[in-house]
């Protein structure tokens, strides 16, 4: 719409209603929900189901969280959770960094060999080899051992994300490379040109990166599930919907607030460089 | 100037270079060494993990397709009976057919409803950041704790929907209860949950169509929805490409969202392909038929790939 027919009274007022219709639509839709488990979190059970379009409880039970939290062991389920993420996320960087660094400045001729390898895995999502996947930690190569039920079956998968190395590599090849052989002639070694040039010019690549690998690996359900069978070592996501089955409504709800509310809190105070980064990699 | 501060640097490796090494010595050899030992080790992390992690369990999945194993012996070869398996089992039909209902109903809801919010937001200027973050909000929360969310919306009892449905006279509907609702039940609840990404992707398109191209149009007399159908549409078409594809590759691995709402039913209604490959594997521990589908799904999956790659590259050349 142009600006001439913004200025028209009746496009403007057009334009006024329909703004207070989405934004009401999209608090409804977006902020409502996370309202709703948040309500439902400090209700009794009966309260929710005796008035579920309530919006503030009868009697506000706050205590339901430190209850929810201690019954249900929702502080073990959020370490466990707080640990493969963080695994996860050291992993994929560590892979992307050094893999793209490689490939991109040092370049040695077999490099494009394995870049290619790298990228032909994105024609596979990993689901489709995940049954293979879960047989190779019961018994891995090389070392022969088994890491499935440890953080290892979560962390090490998680690094093979050819996207990351695609996405570090793009940001590495557009460094000049006259700063690097300047570097290089000035006596600097493969490790410290990384270290001193390489990343701090790539803060913004490693912010997007970092923070599509922390959300990801909050949100992963399918293979935490068949990788770490063992309740105890388990992260909230693969443990909700267990205790779902099991225990008492409000105390759930309870639940998911706090599985909620860290990616959530991520989110708004990074929100800028995450719709940025989406924008940018064109992907969830 | 430039040359002198260079120069003293330069010197020594000029100095090493010329330096005439004796053939086979030690230093000399280790020194070459080193230089085609640097890259080894810096892209032995990415070998490692995408060989051992990514590539043998590829290899191993088409393997596997055709062997039988129970873990403790020896797998034995097979031939194709474990792709028999498949075709014998009357669940393979339904769940591919509700695979595809779930990609075709997921076309038809979650599709243009990104794009028209999209669109709706961009022409409506005021309030675009809390509009983003309000939009976006869905997809930050854990996809299993909004599957177990919308678990209650859905209840046919004291649910959220039939709720606000009764107090207009309607309803109570059975939504995840009835073979009839429940895959479109998932479809929406699947819509409402990623939405948000794709809304930021097109708004990020939007942003990019020169304004100089509208003025143009308006110049020439074109009404908005003219303007809308004949500008920005051809502008956004590689993106909706594009987006279409990943959202088709997407939902045909759909697990979450028939795997905690529904488990498959009622009347193995919502059995996706991929719910059929966890069974197979951790439900029946058939590992050669698990492969055998994920290795079929891998097949049409690595196809659209291969057509996405394409365009994202025709694309991004542009």
């Amino acid at each position: 719409m142009s600006e001439a027919e913004r200025r028209r009274p009746i496009t403007r007022f057009g334009l006024g209603t329909t703004q207070l219709l989405l934004i009401a639509a999209l608090i409804i839709e977006g902020a409502g929900p996370i309202y709703w488990v948040f309500k439902g979190s400090i209700s009794s059970t009966q309260d929710s189901l005796r008035h579920p379009l309530a919006l503030w409880p009868e009697e506000a039970h706050w205590s339901n969280i430190s209850t929810a939290w201690t019954s249900l062991d929702l502080g073990r389920y959020l370490t466990n959770t707080v640990v493969l993420v963080g695994g996860s996320w050291f992993v994929q960087l560590f892979v992307a960094v050094t893999g793209a660094y490689a490939l991109s400045v040092l370049r040695p001729f077999y490099g494009r060999y394995v870049y290619a390898a790298v990228l032909a895995t994105l024609f596979l999502p990993g689901t489709v080899s995940m049954v293979s996947l879960y047989l190779t930690i019961q018994d891995l190569p090389l070392t022969g051992g088994s890491i499935a039920n440890t953080p290892m079956a979560v962390w090490l998968p998680a690094g093979a994300h050819a996207f990351n190395v695609l996405l570090m590599k793009q940001f590495f090849d557009g460094i000049p490379k006259e700063l690097l052989e300047a570097a290089r002639l000035d006596g600097a070694g493969p490790w410290r040109i990384l270290t001193r040039i390489v990343l701090p010019m790539s803060r913004p690549i490693l912010a997007v990166v970092s923070l599509l690998a922390v959300m990801n690996a909050w949100k992963d359900f399918l293979w935490p599930m068949i990788a770490i069978t063992d309740t105890e070592k388990q992260p909230l996501a693969v443990a909700l919907p267990r205790l779902a089955d099991t225990s008492n409504q409000s105390l759930l709800i309870a639940g998911m607030l706090i599985a909620i509310i860290p990616p959530v809190v991520v989110f708004l105070v990074f929100q800028r460089q995450i719709v940025r980064g989406i924008a940018f990699t064109g992907l969830k | 100037m430039s040359t002198s501060t260079i120069a003293p640097e330069s010197v020594p490796v000029v100095a090493a270079a010329v330096r005439p090494s004796p053939p086979g010595s030690r230093i000399a050899r280790w020194r070459g060494g080193a230089r085609h030992l640097v890259p080894v080790l810096f892209l032995l992390p990415t070998v490692l993990v995408f060989g051992l992690f990514s590539w043998w369990p590829i290899i191993r999945s088409l393997l596997l397709s055709f062997q039988q194993t129970n873990l403790v012996e020896p797998a034995t070869w097979v031939g194709f009976d474990n792709y028999q398996t498949l075709l014998d089992d009357p669940l393979l039909g339904k769940a591919v057919t509700n695979t595809l209902v779930f990609t075709g109903l997921a076309l038809l809801i979650g599709f243009p409803l990104p794009l028209f919010l999209a669109v709706l937001m961009s022409e409506l200027r005021r309030g675009a950041g809390l509009m983003r973050v309000l939009v976006y909000l869905p997809v930050a929360v854990p996809p299993v704790v909004a599957v177990l969310m919308w678990k209650w919306f859905y209840d046919p009892d004291a649910g959220l929907f039939n709720e606000m449905l009764g107090k207009v006279g309607l309803g109570p509907y059975p939504w995840l209860q009835s073979a009839d609702t429940a895959m479109a039940s998932l479809v929406v609840e699947a819509t409402w949950a990623g939405a948000g990404g794709a809304v930021l992707i097109y708004l990020a398109a939007l942003a990019s169509v020169p304004t100089e191209l509208y003025e143009a149009a308006e110049l020439d007399g074109a009404s908005v929805r003219r303007r809308l159908w004949h500008v920005t549409l051809p502008h956004m078409r590689p993106v909706l490409l594009i987006m279409m594809l990943l959202q088709v590759i997407n939902t045909f691995q759909v697990f979450t969202e028939p795997f905690v709402l529904t488990d498959g039913g009622p009347e193995d209604s919502t059995v996706t392909v991929l719910l059929l490959i966890y069974r197979y594997a951790f439900v029946s521990g058939d590992y050669g038929a698990a492969a055998a589908l994920s290795v079929s799904l891998a097949a049409v999956l690595a196809v659209l790939s291969a057509i996405y790659l394409r365009l994202t590259r025709a694309w991004g050349t542009k």
